[in-house]
């Protein structure tokens, strides 16, 4: 049987976690099915196409599904998915929203956010903010899965399949979509980046982020934050790198003014190089990182834009 | 209104859990235990819109071992008004809790559930969405905010890209993010006073529920542990470091 991957997208851009999670269900065993649900999404459906792995793409361009509102793409995978032995999502805000209903739908467990693949129906998955490393097995007929972007290098893009449009439209007429706030930013996106400079309440307030920027442009790097410094208005909501906010592994991690609680550490100790600015030497952010400063971040920040 | 909260029982934030030798679990044996961060603001939240008018009564469900009658009574002295536990030997996976959680709410006939976006335990986030879809409810998940009005909920989502507002029939249910809201601190009295709050047990057999097995927990293992790195004495050493040794500039 074959696995049915659900593709993110903003109705016009494929989004990089369906790399990941492609590559996660070549793992699985069996060909691979990309839906695409949306609204006039075709020119996502063209990318989806192109991925390493895929043989067929579903698009479903309606209405209903514009906003991924989760009581409508959940009938929709839930009725297409009974026919496959995966349904598989990536752990993204979208994923986990949606298919957590599809599990129910189906009488099925979901297994969340996997690291690895062990087996077709065995997997990893962080628990207790990573300071364990679960193996389960699922016993169910369909499993349904969501992926950590981070774990798995992204499909590449030689791939031609081809593109079945199905017109299943489901309204389920719960919810509706009111609005939406999204940041800007000409950085590169959290999840994906190379690099990432972190700032955390010892940055003392949202200006002096801008001593982060200025690094993050030398190095062509994308900003985070800690949970403290989101929850004093520092910066917005979706910079927040934690057990609860953002999963990342960057090949360089450099935190500021950060402390290293447990909760932030799930987020950011899978980073390939670690280094720590903090004035307290005794920080637990010291104990993960490679290279630790101790020092104040008022004199290291112009000082590292300068030298750098 | 009434609302319905669940609160579950788990390890404190503040510990960080060993993995116990045999490899089977973690070791939670004399761990602190607590009230799920995300519960917290759950209940808060409700108790927010009981002191605001808006609910008129909060009613509180957890399922566990006995143990956790000890959460539900945290939560009554946070303010909510009565509790329910479910009887269970172990924590039950979601679909067996969301399926437990089905059965009170129908019996109860809650218009708004609010629950946690994740437990800080198992990491799953997917109890809520769950329940919703067995209700054929809609969900409102990692709330930082939530208005009712006009017989309708809108909630304000922590979504990857920024915030995004969706506007939900009632009855709904609705997880709560960290920006929702602080949580108060329980005061003496109010926890002398939710020691005589009702507080009712149930069992799954008395929901009618029976509790399937759709997965095996094969084993626990610590996560690879970091080298010890070193500490350098200036932003001069740091940089040629990160040049010469890492590699990663
Ligand atoms: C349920 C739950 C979920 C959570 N999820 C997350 C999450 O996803 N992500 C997350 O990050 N946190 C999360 N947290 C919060 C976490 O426990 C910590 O409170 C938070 O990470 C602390 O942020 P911080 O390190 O910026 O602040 P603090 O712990 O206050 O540390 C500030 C640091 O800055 C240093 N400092 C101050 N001034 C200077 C200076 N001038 N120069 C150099 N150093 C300086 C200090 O020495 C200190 O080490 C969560 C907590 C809970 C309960
Ligand atoms: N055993 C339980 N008892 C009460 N509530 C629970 C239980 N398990 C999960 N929940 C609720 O569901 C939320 C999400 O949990 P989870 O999906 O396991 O991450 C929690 O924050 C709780 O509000």
């Amino acid at each position: 049987m074959a696995i049915l991957v659900i593709a993110e997208h903003d109705n016009r851009t494929l989004k990089g976690a369906t790399f990941n999670t492609v590559a996660a269900a070549t793992q699985m065993g069996g060909e691979i099915h990309l839906l695409v649900a949306g609204s006039n999404c075709k020119a996502v459906a063209v990318t989806a196409a192109s991925l390493d792995g895929v043989s067929k793409v579903l698009l479903a361009d309606d209405l209903a599904y514009e906003h991924q509102l989760a009581e409508n793409i959940s009938k929709l995978v839930t009725e297409l998915g009974k026919d496959y032995s995966h349904i598989v999502a990536p752990a993204t805000t979208s994923g986990k929203n949606f298919l957590p209903r599809v599990a129910a739908l189906l009488d099925v467990a979901q297994i969340s956010d996997i690291t690895a693949v062990e087996a077709e129906n065995r997997f990893q998955r962080p628990i207790y903010a990573g300071n364990a490393i679960a193996t389960v097995e699922s016993l169910d007929p369909i499993k349904v899965i969501t992926v950590r972007g981070t774990a798995f290098d992204p499909v590449e893009t030689k791939g031609s399949a081809e593109i079945s449009e199905i017109s299943i439209s489901h309204d389920a007429k719960l919810s509706s979509f009111i609005g939406e706030v999204m940041a800007e930013s000409d950085r590169p996106e959290l999840t994906a980046a190379e690099v990432i400079i972190s700032g955390g309440r010892g940055m003392g307030n949202g200006e002096n982020f801008a001593l982060l920027e200025t690094v993050a442009d030398k190095l062509g790097a994308a900003v985070g934050a800690s949970r403290a410094a989101v929850d004093a208005g520092f910066v917005p909501n979706d910079m927040q790198v934690g057990q609860t906010g953002k999963i990342v592994a960057p090949e360089l991690y450099i935190a500021v003014g950060i402390s290293g609680a447990i909760q932030h550490l799930a987020g950011m100790k899978d980073s390939k190089v670690i280094v720590a600015i903090n004035k307290d030497e005794e920080a637990p952010i010291f104990t993960v990182a490679d290279y630790g400063l101790v020092a104040d971040l008022f004199d290291v920040m112009p000082e590292l834009q300068e030298k750098l | 209104m009434k609302i319905l909260v669940t609160v579950k029982r788990v390890i404190d934030y503040n510990v960080k859990v060993r993995v116990k030798s045999d490899n089977t679990d973690v070791d939670l044996a004399n761990v602190k235990m607590a009230l799920n961060p995300f519960c917290e603001i759950a209940v808060e939240e409700a108790v927010r819109l009981k002191e605001a008018g808006v609910a008129t009564e909060v009613v509180v469900v957890s399922i566990g071992p006995k143990a956790c009658q000890e959460q539900i009574r945290t939560a009554l002295a946070l303010g909510a008004d009565r509790g329910i536990q479910i009887e269970t030997d172990s924590m039950p996976e979601s679909l067996n809790a969301a399926k437990l959680l089905a059965k009170v709410i129908a019996e109860e006939q809650p218009e708004l559930i609010v629950m946690g976006k994740q437990a800080i335990d198992s990491d799953n986030n997917q109890t809520g969405q769950m329940l919703a879809a067995l209700l054929d409810m809609p969900q409102g998940t990692f709330a930082s905010e939530l208005k009712l009005e006009s017989g309708k909920a809108q909630v304000t989502r922590e979504v990857d890209g920024g915030l995004q507002t969706v506007e939900l029939n009632l009855p709904a249910i609705v997880t709560t993010d960290l920006r929702l809201n602080e949580p108060r601190y329980a005061s003496l009295p109010n926890i002398m006073k939710a020691k005589r709050k009702p507080l009712a047990v149930k069992t799954p057999a008395d929901l009618g529920v029976e509790l399937k097995e759709h997965s095996k927990l094969i084993q626990v293992t610590p996560p690879a542990e970091r080298q010890a790195g070193i500490k350098v004495a200036s932003v001069d050493e740091l940089v040629e470091k990160l040049k010469n040794e890492a590699k990663v500039i």
